[in-house]
């Protein structure tokens, strides 16, 4: 298939790959099974006033070229960004910033899922409910703990 | 020497025309435009002759008689036209067929649209190294059994069949053997009568001829196979396929295989060398690379090698400037692997991660060596964002971790 330009540019060029040994809210959704996995390392901060923010992020991506691009694009958008702020990054939020055909919204979806997932880490993490998003798509997995190496077999 | 960038390493998916090729087609475009169907003048009689001419070509690369040979639009229609035709002519024999699960579409998707008409049909395994095991063929014949169909090579995974033992059953039990060998034709010794074949699917852009031409192989003896047409017209070859004969096409068709049949022995001799030396390459390079197939008993130009921890696609997409295949599902609409990968049972993560590499006449040691280099590059740089790697590092047993479905 051909790419858009934005695709090419996060694919060649992803941002924010790699760990964060001090992340507080860890995600992972996929399967290698099924051609992508998504990993997001999430270092949630609370601003004075209390207000939750991802000060930090960095993630890993096993799948095609649109799921890296989306990966990549999807740390970019919440970098910084309080949290109420992340939850407005959605699937077609992706998929239009990043010209994504139908085909595709599979990638971007597991991008927002992976969000999700690493924000709900965080709540169970730090016992907060917050007003994280509905958990559609939030994974079922145990014992994350940032490094990767924990998932049970 | 630099090399010429992009490199074509995709000669399972198509060739260029051969410049001799392409020389011998341009007079039948231009001044010898003729239809070879008519038979009035002198246009049409240049244009029957060197139709005439291209089968004789075809039929000595293949060892049968011109006159076996059906011109087609290539080897879709080739086994349509033998699948489908053989079952409508010997319905009343019997309904069963037997066929392989890692054919070609045209192959399970004629079979299928069988099914939907009354037929049985058989879809054998394939070992872990994509062979059909001739004692499976055996199990399975029937009385009812009027046709098995099972590939030459295989266009993923280059494995090569042990067609002349399944020809030799067939023919005991009078069954009919055709097989779609596109893939293999001009690339290994190829025997209607040593294959046993009764009927054979050909294509000629798979050797360096042009696209939209292809034959079926018809046995005309022993035993005179019958076929229903399944294009319905002027009744052109002999009533088997109507339609007016794409000249310029066939005569390239011909000339493809004569110069397959010259160059084939030394080719496949330098292929299986240049194969060697980028699987050599590829693994001197990289770690957990899996070849995928048979190691020997597969086409000279073919390697297929699971880069696990790194998705197909996204290899593909880093080669910028090699021209390569995947067996990844984003490569294709479905997002289901290779349904060829999964029936070697490598499982869907593997499959997931593998790439084709088709070499040809055009490729040299310098590319081979160039495209490793790549590889060892971009596989290192995808696998330091793969979270797989990282957990695989650490020991976690990918096989057993638990993932969320999606």
């Amino acid at each position: 298939m051909l790419y858009s330009a934005q695709v090419l540019d996060h694919f060649d060029h992803p941002r924010n790959i790699g760990n964060l040994p001090d992340a507080n809210g860890v995600g992972m959704v996929g399967a290698p099974a099924s051609g992508d996995v998504l990993k997001l390392q999430l270092k949630i901060v609370a601003d004075p006033d209390g207000t939750e923010r991802i000060a930090e992020v960095k993630a890993k991506v096993f799948g095609c070229g649109s799921a890296i691009a989306a990966t990549s694009l999807l740390t970019e958008l919440i970098k910084g960004k309080t949290l109420a702020e992340a939850a407005q990054v959605k699937n077609r939020t992706i998929a239009a910033a990043l010209g994504l055909p139908p085909m595709k919204r599979h990638c971007s979806g597991l991008a927002e899922e992976v969000l999700k997932a690493g924000i709900a880490d965080y709540r169970q993490r730090t016992g907060t409910a917050g007003t994280a998003p509905a958990g559609v798509g939030v994974p079922e997995y145990k014992g994350s703990c940032g490094c990767g190496s924990s998932f049970t077999a | 020497m630099a090399v010429k960038l992009p490199i074509y390493m995709d000669h399972h998916a198509t060739t260029p025309v051969a410049p001799e090729v392409f020389e011998a087609m341009r007079p039948y475009f231009l001044e010898r435009f003729g239809n070879a169907a008519s038979r009035n003048h002198a246009f049409g009689w240049a244009a029957e002759s060197a139709v005439e001419a291209a089968r004789s070509q075809i039929a000595l690369l293949i060892g049968c008689k011109p006159v076996e040979l059906v011109f087609t639009s290539g080897a879709t229609e080739s086994d349509n036209l033998a699948i489908k035709g053989v079952a409508q002519a010997y319905r009343e024999k019997g309904t069963h067929i037997i066929t392989s699960q890692i054919e070609h579409h045209a192959v399970l998707d004629s079979c299928k649209r069988l099914q939907k008409d009354g037929f049985q049909v058989t879809s054998l395994p394939v070992s872990r190294d994509g062979r059909v095991d001739p004692a499976d063929v055996a199990k399975a014949l029937t009385p009812k059994t009027i046709l098995v169909s099972i590939m030459l090579a295989n266009n993923e995974i280059g494995t090569v069949q042990p067609l002349a033992e399944i020809g030799r059953l067939c023919k005991e039990r009078g069954v009919l053997f055709h097989s779609d060998a596109v893939q293999g034709v001009g690339k290994i010794p190829v025997n209607v009568d040593a294959l046993g074949l009764d009927l054979m699917s050909l294509t000629a852009h798979k050797l360096y001829g042009p696209k939209g031409v292809g034959a079926l192989y018809v046995r005309m003896g022993k035993p005179r196979v019958k076929l229903v047409a399944q294009m319905d017209g002027g009744g052109h070859e002999k009533g088997r396929r109507s339609g007016t004969l794409n000249v310029p096409g066939i005569v390239g068709f011909g000339k493809a295989c004569e110069l397959a049949g010259q160059l084939m022995a030394g080719e496949a001799a330098r292929l299986t060398a240049l194969r060697e030396r980028l699987w050599a390459g590829i693994r001197a390079r990289l770690d957990h690379a899996h070849l995928n197939g048979h190691p020997t008993l597969r086409l000279p130009g073919n390697l297929n090698v699971s880069f696990e921890y790194v998705e197909g696609e996204s290899l593909l997409m880093s080669l910028k400037d090699v021209a390569v295949s995947s067996g990844s599902a984003c490569t294709s609409a479905s997002l289901e692997p290779s349904y060829v990968l999964k029936a070697l049972g490598i499982g869907e993560a593997l499959a997931h991660t593998s790439i084709r590499f088709g070499l040809g006449r055009g490729n040299t040691e310098e590319e081979v060596d160039y495209v490793c280099d790549r590889l060892a590059e971009q596989v290192t740089r995808l696998r330091a964002m793969s979270p797989l790697y990282e957990m695989a590092q650490d020991g976690v047993d990918l096989n057993t971790a638990q993932w969320s479905l999606h």
